[in-house]
């Protein structure tokens, strides 16, 4: 018993003595491998009486096991402190920057023109497009703009130059002329709405040669201009996003639209900006109007069987507005920095469920 | 248009204050543009005396004086050589305001006398343009009058007007439309006319084409000279310059009647006749008129010419400007006076051709009445008489103005129906007549039955001064405007069935789709105006002269932008001086190429220009297979047909870089984009630093998704057997296109084969020269049992067979 004890406490100062996984297995197969001493002391077994096999067999077995477990232990003690030390070696500093990714932006006017058509499909608005070179007809003349009429020169046109049959191409004024259009094409009922750009021989502050409409129309049976103030005030009661939207309704003139309006929103100018839903001030935000029997007539409907309604917006503007965006012509710029200030996110893309931005 | 209270008054018998006459006229169409009230301007002035005045002790030409004002006795130094003791003028107490001088008073010593408070000149109280001394005023005033009603001042009311209503454009017409709109009573407006005496000795002659109609008087033994103080008041309140009376008549009758009149001096006409034609130039020669003020008009055939001598003399630009030969003055005694009528169109193409923009010229237009021509002349002559005396000859009237408006057959229930007003019918009529229109009833009805059936269809007539209204619809606006806008009710609009599958067409949801893939791919949107300059637009395959803007609002923007690059590296290009030179930007929008509608195109554009900041980690600038991997992701998203596209290298226009750039297309005349880097030339003329990347696809190049009816998608079918991969390297030409021996291995075996990919191109030692190897990674999809090795090794000997059709050697 004393070779068995002495034999144990010598493999398990040898266990406890392995500083790595390496030694650690020499121990093991110097203990427990085929020739190993614990192993060595099995084999002698068979030549013992059955007795002496009996108490040994028993002594032996015990020790080999007692060495496997510590042998066990140990190697998990070693992994352990071995993946210690190599995930201490392998830090990093994370306070590092992650490598550059630009961000993209969704431009404002983009973003107000994707707003405004979203509330309009939901009132069951179709989007029609048309070209922005256009022709006298479209632009002035079905429009009951007469030749030559002093309601031309207030357009401040962008003109071609005179073709050899006398006939000007010009950049339309107004998406009015996609409204001539679908009307030419399509017979009533029409909802649509013609976004676009449109073009005026002006640049300041508040103007740029370029800029974007919306325009809307209606022809129906029966429909009035109380159906166009109850569009009207609904889009921009959802367009603000607050129920604090208050309009008025004001007579103006446009060839095109008979009775015509213009449509203010209540505001607040002090302090230098404009804010929508509050104060006592009006601003001037769109045209309006039944759309004129002459408009009707030449884009062959009866006035007399259909009427309709008509308006127009600067997306530019009512976006300046919404968005607190004090220059018209910084839209036009193409600063990064501004784009990136003023830019909406690619997933802001308006919609019923999650708003419009 | 301006006007004062005071002048409306003459018209309206109200008690409105100015807010609620501007409120009144906003509501009923007049958009008051602003009120102009010297009571707030002038607020801290006030009369005051001087009650003594003594020699400055320091300066000769300063004055010390002791001044009565509304704040006591005080001691003001005064410059002016007219203040003296007795004198009443305006005072102006410390901390006030000064407009005229644009400052505010301060204590504080003159020449070591301490001034408290200033005596104002009309200057100084912007009463006048200039002035000499202080202002003197009558000893009648009391000390404290505020200097508004010391001086007569009122609030000027300026708004704007609208083309169709030239009314508007004098004072009665404003005051029509507010009494209908319940502001007050409109006055008795009508003019008596004034018996002549004896037959006009100046005859007019008309040609109907130059002035159509023509009203004359012949008013001997006037006494021209300044005009009486209410009349140089009321001209100079609405900002007019008072010259003398004759002229001061005519300039109140247009401001009054909208009817702008001209008065000759009838000494100064050559011959006994005024006649109207049209201007001469190009026919007997250059022809020319020194107007009124003073500059030289050349005459054209399109202009309206009154002449004498027979018709040789130019005296006047008809409804435009007189003529200075004929002018009057103060020796003037015997006068003829035109009221005409000239074409709207005529007078302004006049106006534009001469720059010439008078209250007359824009009075005519935008129409003038075409019943004023007579009353215009009694109007004038009880004015002239009162004001200068003389005896008025018979009246002329030759020619015939355009006739007056027709009736309009009229259901006041149409009223209802448009503008979803409920009013009663009544109402819109008696609203109609308030504006001057005259409702009847039809032909067919006897006037006893018209007054018992109101709601009956009516005959109503617009005024001569109402040209504007030619239907029922014109109609409508006028009750309802009226009757305001206010009154409207708020209708929903009828619910229709939502188009299935969303209201935009296939373009438009693809601009859409485009525009958020490329924010999500670090793009930023710009938006650019459309026009490029003709240089830069042939750069980029523009600048056809039918593209050429005729009035551009500068010679860098007088072009339609071929292309929606330029635009784009320009902004990258302001960008870079700015100190932001890295910059990835696409817009999406119209790019031009002939003037029909068809011949615009919708263009989703990118570029990019990479100017990372540098990385700790040395990773790699973007470069042009980042725009082509943008380019792919971005098609795939708008439903291209992707997996057909060619690329087609060295294709691509001439503003790329030709060996860096190539077409994606379906076929050489399906082109869908062009991407590659932009040609060092091009960026050099754009004066931008390059290198430049980037893409344009033509929206209508991609074809319209097809129409499903449903929604559903095949079954989902993976395999149970694992894929393989197998590697090779060919050897290609160096001038060969990689893309093309991919497509061929991937062609071997269409069934089995699921990609091939590029896992290494190489070219040195162990190529020879001339030669590249790319390696490729073909991956095997086995379908019904896995390959044996066999099986492998045939398809691995149809992979090499195909590739060396297309020209790659298997490398050994």
């Amino acid at each position: 018993m004393t070779d068995l004890n002495t034999l144990e406490s010598d493999v398990l100062a040898q266990v406890a003595g392995a500083t790595d996984l390496q030694a650690l297995d020499a121990v093991r197969v110097a203990a427990v491998g085929k020739t190993g001493s614990i192993s060595g002391l099995l084999k002698t077994l068979g030549a013992m009486s059955p007795e002496e096999r009996k108490t040994q067999g028993a002594a032996i077995n015990a020790l080999r096991d007692k060495v496997a477990n510590a042998i066990a232990e140990k190697k998990a003690g070693l992994e352990a402190a071995e993946l210690d030390a190599r995930l201490a070696s392998e830090t990093l500093d994370l306070s590092l920057p992650a490598p550059y990714r630009r961000k993209g932006s969704v431009h404002p006017t983009m973003q107000t023109m994707d707003e405004m058509i979203a509330i309009f499909a939901e009132m069951g608005f179709a989007v029609a497009e048309g070209p922005d070179i256009e022709d006298d007809f479209h632009n002035f003349t079905a429009l009951n703009f007469p030749p030559k009429h002093p309601a031309r020169e207030m357009h401040d046109t962008f003109f071609f130059n005179t073709k050899e049959n006398g006939e000007r191409m010009l950049l339309r004024t107004h998406t009015s002329p996609v409204q001539v259009r679908t009307m030419v094409s399509q017979k009533p009922p029409i909802r649509i709405i013609a976004p676009g750009r449109t073009y005026r021989v002006d640049n300041d502050a508040t103007h740029t040669p370029v800029f974007h409409q919306v325009e809307g129309l209606v022809i129906d049976k029966g429909i009035h201009m109380g159906h166009l103030k109850w569009t009207l005030e609904t889009f921009l009661a959802r367009f603000f996003e607050t129920d604090a939207v208050t309009t008025q309704f004001r007579p103006h003139h446009f060839p095109f639209t008979e009775p015509s309006a213009e449509m203010d929103v209540q505001c607040d100018r002090s302090g230098g900006e404009i804010k929508i839903g509050q104060g006592t001030s009006w601003l001037e935000i769109l045209g309006c109007g039944m759309v004129h029997p002459n408009v009707l007539r030449a884009c062959g409907i009866d006035p007399d069987e259909y009427q309709g309604f008509a308006f127009g917006m600067g997306v530019d503007r009512l976006g300046m507005l919404k968005y607190g965006m004090p220059d018209l012509r910084d839209m036009w710029s193409s600063d990064v920095r501004w784009l990136a200030h003023y830019g909406f996110s690619a997933f802001a893309a308006p919609n019923p469920a999650s708003g419009l931005s | 248009m301006k006007f004062t209270l005071s002048w409306l008054k003459d018209h309206l018998e109200t008690t409105a204050t100015v807010p609620e006459i501007v409120a009144a006229m906003t509501m009923a169409g007049l958009e008051v543009e602003h009120v102009i009230d010297p009571a707030t301007k002038l607020k801290p002035f006030t009369v005051c005396k001087i009650v003594e005045a003594a020699r400055h002790p320091n300066a000769d030409r300063l004055q010390v004086c002791q001044v009565d004002t509304v704040d006591g006795r005080k001691e003001i130094v005064c410059g002016a050589p007219n203040a003296r003791a007795g004198l009443t003028t305006i005072y102006a107490p410390i901390g006030a305001y000064v407009p005229g001088l644009d400052v505010t008073l301060v204590e504080k010593p003159v020449r070591g006398v301490v001034s408290n408070g200033m005596l104002c000149s009309a200057a100084e109280l912007e009463y006048a343009t200039e002035s000499d001394g202080i202002m003197e005023l009558p000893d009648a005033l009391p000390v404290g009058t505020p200097a508004v009603d010391a001086l007569g001042l009122e609030a000027v009311i300026d708004f704007e007007v609208t083309p169709n209503r030239p009314d508007w454009l004098g004072v009665v017409g404003i005051a029509r439309d507010l009494a209908a709109a319940g502001v007050g009573k409109l006055k008795d407006v009508s003019i008596a006319s004034i018996p002549g005496t004896f037959p006009s000795p100046i005859t007019v002659k008309v040609d109907g084409e130059a002035c159509p109609a023509f009203a004359g008087r012949y008013i001997r033994g006037v006494k021209n000279g300044l005009s009486p103080k209410w009349l140089q008041d009321r001209l100079t309140a609405i900002g007019l310059r008072p010259i003398n009376a004759l002229v001061d008549v005519t300039n109140l009758i247009t401001y009054d009647r909208a009817r702008p009149l001209h008065v000759y001096d009838a000494h100064k006409l050559s011959g006994a006749e005024i006649s109207t034609r049209l201007g001469r130039h190009g026919v007997h020669g250059d022809e020319h008129l020194i107007a009124l003020d003073g500059k030289t008009y050349e005459l054209t055939p399109e202009m309206s010419v009154i002449a004498d001598a027979s018709g040789e003399r130019p005296i006047g630009l008809g409804g435009v400007m007189g003529g200075e030969s004929t002018g009057c003055s103060e020796e003037t005694t015997d006068v003829f006076v035109e009221s005409a009528w000239f074409d709207p169109i005529r007078t302004a193409q006049t106006g534009r051709a001469t720059g010439i923009a008078s209250d007359a010229q824009y009075r005519f237009a935008r129409t003038v009445d075409t019943g004023s021509l007579v009353p215009g002349i009694e109007l004038a002559t009880k004015l002239i008489l009162e004001l200068c005396g003389g005896e008025p000859s018979e009246v002329l009237l030759v020619g015939e103005a355009p006739a007056a408006p027709k009736p309009i057959l009229f259901d006041p229930a149409y009223v209802g129906q448009l503008s979803g007003l409920e009013i009663a019918p009544e109402r819109s009529l008696q609203i109609l007549r308030d504006l001057g229109f005259t409702v009847e009833p039809p032909k067919d009805v006897s006037a006893a039955d018209f007054v018992t059936h109101a709601e009956s269809v009516v005959c109503v007539t617009p005024p001569t001064f109402r040209r504007d209204v030619e239907g029922k619809a014109d109609l409508v606006e006028e009750v309802a405007r009226i009757a305001g806008y206010g009154a409207l009710p708020s209708t929903p609009l009828p619910e229709v069935p939502r188009a299935v599958g969303g209201i935009l067409t296939a373009k438009q949801a693809r601009a859409r789709t485009a525009r958020r893939a490329l924010a999500a791919a670090g793009y930023s949107e710009a938006v650019t105006f459309s026009f490029t300059s003709h240089e830069t637009a042939r750069l980029f395959g523009g600048g056809q002269p039918e593209m050429l803007l005729a009035n551009p609002i500068a010679s860098e923007l007088d072009c339609m932008r071929p292309s929606l690059l330029p635009n784009l590296i320009d902004a990258a290009g302001r960008n870079a001086r700015q100190g932001f030179p890295d910059a990835a930007l696409f817009e999406i929008g119209p790019t031009f190429h002939g003037e029909r509608p068809n011949d615009q195109r919708t263009v989703v554009a990118a570029i990019l220009v990479p100017k990372a900041p540098r990385g700790w980690n040395k990773a790699a600038q973007d470069d042009v297979f980042t725009v082509k991997a943008d380019l792919l992701a971005l098609l795939e998203e708008l439903g291209a047909p992707v997996a057909s596209l060619q690329t087609a290298q060295g294709s691509a226009s001439s503003w790329w870089h030709p060996g860096r750039s190539a077409r994606l297309q379906l076929g050489p005349k399906a082109v869908m984009a062009e991407f590659g880097e932009i040609h060092p030339a091009v960026l050099k003329a754009l004066d931008v630093a390059g290198p430049v990347y980037g893409f344009e696809i033509t929206l209508e190049a991609i074809p319209e998704p097809k129409k499903k009816s449903i929604k559903t998608r095949p079954a989902f079918s993976p395999s149970a057997l694992m894929p393989l991969t197998r590697d090779f390297a060919f050897l290609v030409e160096k001038t060969k296109a990689a893309g093309d021996l991919v497509k061929a291995a991937a062609g071997a075996d269409k069934a089995l084969i699921t990609a091939a990919r590029v896992f290494d191109v190489y070219e040195g030692p162990g190529v020879p020269e001339g030669f590249k190897s790319i390696a490729i990674e073909v991956v095997v999809q086995p379908r019904e049992a896995t390959l044996t090795e066999a099986e492998i090794e045939a398809l691995s000997a149809k992979i090499v067979a195909a590739a060396e059709k297309a020209g790659g050697k298997l490398r050994s």
